[in-house]
C-alpha cells in the first residue's frame, strides 16, 4: 500500500488488440507533478498504454491503478487529449460546446450546465487564446486551432492528472510552443502530465522525464538518464523479433482460466 | 446568434414558398372542380380520415426528423436503410401468426426482425473483416427477400384479410388506424425524451468517442439505444411510406439541415420542421388528386425542399455562388477595359483624351460587338461617356468614341497601379525574372485591397517606376491630379 497517493501506478501490463499483442510486461511509477514525454516508433504501443490507463482497452494482464483506485472510478480524474484521428470534425459543433465538454465530467447524468461552467470554459478559451473563435464551427478551423481548442477544454476538465495522445501532431511551430508554454503552466501548478510525443530532438528540450517504449517499457527516468545513444538506439532499433512472433503466438492461443 | 435568426428566416421562406407552391397549383387548375373542392376538404379539416393522416404524417415527420438528425450526423443512413428492410419477413409472419392484420403482432413481428437484423450485423462486425458498408448490404437484401417470399406465399395462400398487407411496402395512408397514430404518437414522446435526458451525452459521443468515454458515458448503450429508437420510428411509420421508402425520410430532413445548421440544437429544430412540413405538404398533395400516392409525395417534397435549400443557402447556395461569381466576372471585365483604356492614353503620352472603339479592339484583341458591350457597360457604370465619331476619313463604319469620366480615370489609375505594384514587389522581394511578373499581376491587379497597396508601397518606398520602366500611378498623383490626366 505504499504507493497509494501514485496518480498513475501500472503493474505488469500485456496488452494485446485484435490479437496483436503491442504491449508487454509494463511497469510503470508516475509521481504527483510529473512532466512525462513517452516516445517510441510507430506501432510500439504508446496511444495503447495510454488507453489501456484510460480504461478503454482492456489489459490482458497486469493491472492499471489511478490514485490508488481501479481505471474504472479513477479515469474521472484524468483529462484526456486523443488522437485528432478519433474525431468528427464534421460535427455540427461549435468552439465553445466543444470547450463546455470538458465541464461534462462535473456534472451528473441530468444536472444541468450552469453560469460557473460556462464562466471557466470561457477562460480557458482565453487561455490558449482562442475566445474569438468561441462561436465559430469546429470544422472550419485549422489543425493547429484545433489542437488548441482541445487543450482548453482539458485545461476545463479541472483534472491532476492529464493524458495528451500527440497533441502536436498536424500543428505548425508556432502552435507547437504555445502548446508546450501552456503544459508548462499546468506543470507548474501541480499538474501530472504524460504526453505521447513524435519528435525525439524536441523531446528532451520539453519535458522532465521521458518514457522510451518499443513493445515493452525500454526505460523511464529523468531526460538526462534516459536521452542516450544506446538507450534510443534499443528503442528505435526494430522490433524483437521472436519476442513479436511469440506473442503473437500466445494471443492467439484461447485464455484457460 | 445572427445565424440562427437566418437560419429560422430561410426556413420560414421556405414554407411560405412550398404553400405557394400548392396554392398555385389549385388556381392554375381552378375550373377543375374536383381539386378545389379537395383542398377545401383538406383545409377544414373536418374529415376525420384527413385529420387522422395529417396527424401521422406530422408525428412521423417530426420523429424521422429528430431521430434522423443522429442518423446522419453518426453516417448511419446505410444503417436506417437496412433496418427498414429487414423488418419485412418480421411483418409477414406476424400476419401469418395473427391470421389477420392486427397492428400489434406485426410490429412485435417487425421488431423482433429488426432487432434479428441488428444482431446479424453486429455478428458480422465481429467474426469477419468485411467492410461495414458491405455487411449492410448482406443483410439489408437477404431479410428483403426473405420477406417478399413471406408475402407472395401469403397473397397465394390467400388469407381473409391480407388486403392491406402490401401497403407496408409502399405505404398505404388509407389503412392508417388509431392504432398507427398512437404508435407514432408514442414512438415520438419516446424519441423527445431520449434526446433530452441525453442531449449532452449524444453531443459528445458523436464528436469525439474516446472522449466521451474518458469522461465515463457509456457509449455503446447509447448507440443501442439509439438503434432501437431508429427502429421504432421506422416500424412506426411503415403504413405512411412504406418499407422501400422509409429511410429516406430519416435521411432528406436531416441531410436538409446539416447544409447550415452549425450546431446540434439548430440541427434537430430544422430538421424536425422540415419533415413535419414535407408530411403535411406531401400528404396535401396527395389529396389534391385522385390515385396520388401520400408516402413516396411526402418524400418527393421532402427532397425538393433539399433541393430549393440546397440552392439558395444564404451563404454558399448554388445560385447565391452563382450570381457571386457572375458579378465578380464582369467587375474583373470593366477593370480589364479601363486599365486597356489607359495603356492607349498612355501611348499617347496623355495628349489626348478620346479612345476609338477600334484602340480598345487591337489593345484587347477582341471583336467589335464585344468592344461596344464593354464600352456600354462602362459608360452605364458612369465611368466614361460615349459618342459617335463623325469623321469618316477611310471609309470605315463610324467609330464609337469615349471619354473617361474623373470616377473612370481614377478607377483605371487604380487597377494598372495595382498591377504595376505587384510587378515591382514580385521582382523586388520575391526575386522574380521581370519577364515572369505579368502573368501573376494580371490576377492579382484585382483582389488586391487598398490595405495591402499602402503596406506594398511602404515596403517599396513609394516607388515611381515599375519593372518594365512604366510609370507607377500613386494615390496622390491620382486624388491631386499631378499625372497627366487628359482633359
Amino acid at each position: 500500500m505504499k504507493h497509494h497517493d501514485l496518480p498513475i501506478e501500472v503493474h505488469d501490463l500485456t496488452i494485446s488488440y485484435q490479437n496483436r499483442p503491442v504491449l508487454y510486461g509494463v511497469d510503470l511509477e508516475i509521481k504527483e507533478g510529473s512532466f512525462v514525454g513517452i516516445l517510441g516508433p510507430n506501432g510500439a504501443g504508446k496511444s495503447t498504454l495510454i488507453k489501456t490507463i484510460m480504461n478503454m482497452i482492456k489489459p490482458n494482464g497486469g493491472y492499471v491503478k489511478i490514485f490508488g483506485n481501479s481505471p474504472k472510478t479513477g479515469i474521472k480524474r484524468i483529462g484526456y487529449i486523443p488522437q485528432r484521428e478519433s474525431v468528427d470534425w464534421e460535427f455540427p459543433v461549435t468552439v465553445f460546446d466543444v470547450v463546455l465538454m470538458g465541464r461534462y465530467g462535473h456534472h451528473g447524468w441530468l444536472s444541468r450546465i450552469g453560469k460557473e461552467d460556462r464562466k471557466k470554459a470561457n477562460e480557458c478559451l482565453e487561455q490558449v487564446n482562442m475566445l474569438p473563435y468561441a462561436n465559430r464551427p469546429i470544422g472550419n478551423l485549422s489543425g493547429g486551432q484545433q489542437q488548441r481548442v482541445f487543450l482548453a477544454r482539458a485545461l476545463a476538465q479541472e483534472s491532476a492528472v492529464y493524458l495528451m495522445d500527440e497533441p502536436f501532431a498536424g500543428v505548425d511551430a508556432v502552435t507547437e510552443k504555445t502548446i508546450i508554454s501552456i503544459l508548462q503552466e499546468m506543470k507548474k501548478e501541480g499538474k501530472t502530465l504524460m504526453v505521447v510525443h513524435h519528435d525525439l530532438a524536441s523531446a528532451k528540450d520539453y519535458f522532465d522525464q521521458l518514457l522510451l517504449l518499443n513493445m515493452r517499457k525500454v526505460a523511464f527516468g529523468s531526460v538526462s538518464e534516459v536521452y542516450t545513444h544506446e538507450l534510443l538506439q534499443r528503442t528505435y532499433g526494430g522490433k524483437l523479433a521472436v519476442l513479436s512472433e511469440m506473442a503473437t503466438e500466445v494471443a492467439r492461443t484461447p485464455e484457460v482460466s | 446568434m445572427d445565424n440562427r435568426k437566418k437560419n429560422w428566416l430561410v426556413c420560414f421562406s421556405i414554407f411560405l414558398l412550398s404553400s405557394l407552391f400548392s396554392e398555385a397549383k389549385q388556381i392554375g387548375t381552378g375550373k377543375d372542380l374536383y381539386w378545389m373542392t379537395q383542398a377545401e376538404r383538406f383545409l377544414e379539416m373536418k374529415d376525420p380520415s384527413v385529420q387522422r393522416v395529417t396527424l401521422g404524417a406530422l408525428l412521423m415527420g417530426l420523429s424521422c426528423g429528430l431521430i434522423g438528425s443522429y442518423v446522419v450526423t453518426r453516417k448511419l443512413s446505410l444503417f436506417g436503410d437496412t433496418l427498414s428492410h429487414a423488418v419485412l419477413p418480421g411483418i409477414a409472419v406476424g400476419f401469418i401468426w395473427a391470421g389477420e392484420k392486427n397492428s400489434f403482432s406485426l410490429i412485435i413481428g417487425a421488431g423482433i426482425a429488426g432487432f434479428a437484423g441488428v444482431c446479424c450485423l453486429s455478428l458480422l462486425k465481429k467474426f469477419t473483416k468485411i467492410h461495414e458498408d458491405s455487411s449492410l448490404g448482406i443483410v439489408l437484401s437477404a431479410f428483403y427477400a426473405l420477406g417478399i417470399c413471406l408475402l407472395t406465399r401469403i397473397q397465394k395462400v390467400g388469407y381473409t384479410d391480407q388486403s392491406g398487407l402490401d401497403s407496408f411496402m409502399f405505404g398505404q395512408v388509407t389503412s392508417l388506424s388509431s392504432g398507427d397514430i398512437i404508435g407514432l404518437f408514442i414512438t415520438l414522446l419516446l424519441i423527445g425524451l431520449f434526446i433530452t435526458i441525453n442531449f449532452r451525452q449524444l453531443l459528445v459521443t458523436g464528436f469525439d468517442p474516446q472522449f466521451s468515454k474518458s469522461i465515463g458515458i457509456p457509449n455503446d448503450f447509447l448507440q443501442f439505444l439509439l438503434w432501437m429508437l431508429i427502429a421504432f420510428c421506422v416500424i412506426s411509420s411503415l403504413q405512411l411510406v412504406g418499407v422501400i421508402l422509409v429511410s429516406a425520410m430519416l435521411v432528406i430532413p436531416a441531410a436538409t439541415a446539416s447544409l447550415f445548421a452549425k450546431r446540434m440544437k439548430n440541427y434537430l429544430v430544422l430538421s424536425s420542421i422540415l419533415g413535419a412540413g414535407a408530411g403535411v405538404s406531401g400528404t396535401f398533395l396527395s389529396f389534391l388528386g385522385k390515385g396520388l400516392p401520400a408516402g413516396p409525395l411526402i418524400v418527393l417534397f421532402s427532397a425538393f425542399l433539399f433541393l430549393v435549400i440546397l440552392l439558395l443557402r444564404p451563404e454558399n447556395g448554388i445560385i447565391v455562388r452563382w450570381l457571386k461569381g457572375r458579378s465578380e466576372r464582369s467587375r474583373i471585365i470593366i477593370e480589364n477595359t479601363l486599365k486597356a483604356t489607359f495603356q492607349i492614353l498612355e501611348q499617347k503620352d496623355f495628349q489626348e483624351n478620346e479612345i476609338t472603339s477600334l484602340e480598345i479592339m487591337k489593345k484587347r484583341g477582341l471583336s467589335r460587338p464585344e468592344v461596344e458591350r464593354e464600352i456600354d457597360n462602362l459608360a452605364s457604370s458612369g465611368f466614361c461617356t460615349k459618342s459617335f465619331s463623325s469623321n469618316d476619313e477611310a471609309n470605315l463604319p463610324p467609330q464609337t468614341v469615349m471619354i473617361l469620366t474623373p470616377k473612370g480615370w481614377e478607377y483605371a489609375c487604380k487597377i494598372v497601379r495595382n498591377h504595376r505594384l505587384w510587378e515591382l514587389y514580385l521582382t523586388n522581394e520575391a526575386q522574380y525574372e521581370p519577364d515572369h511578373v505579368h502573368e501573376d499581376a494580371e490576377k492579382i491587379e484585382h483582389v488586391l485591397g487598398e490595405k495591402t497597396v499602402r503596406q506594398i508601397e511602404r515596403l517599396l518606398k513609394n516607388p515611381k517606376l515599375d519593372p518594365h520602366g512604366k510609370l507607377i500611378p500613386s494615390i496622390t498623383d491620382i486624388h491631386q491630379g499631378s499625372l497627366p490626366r487628359p482633359s
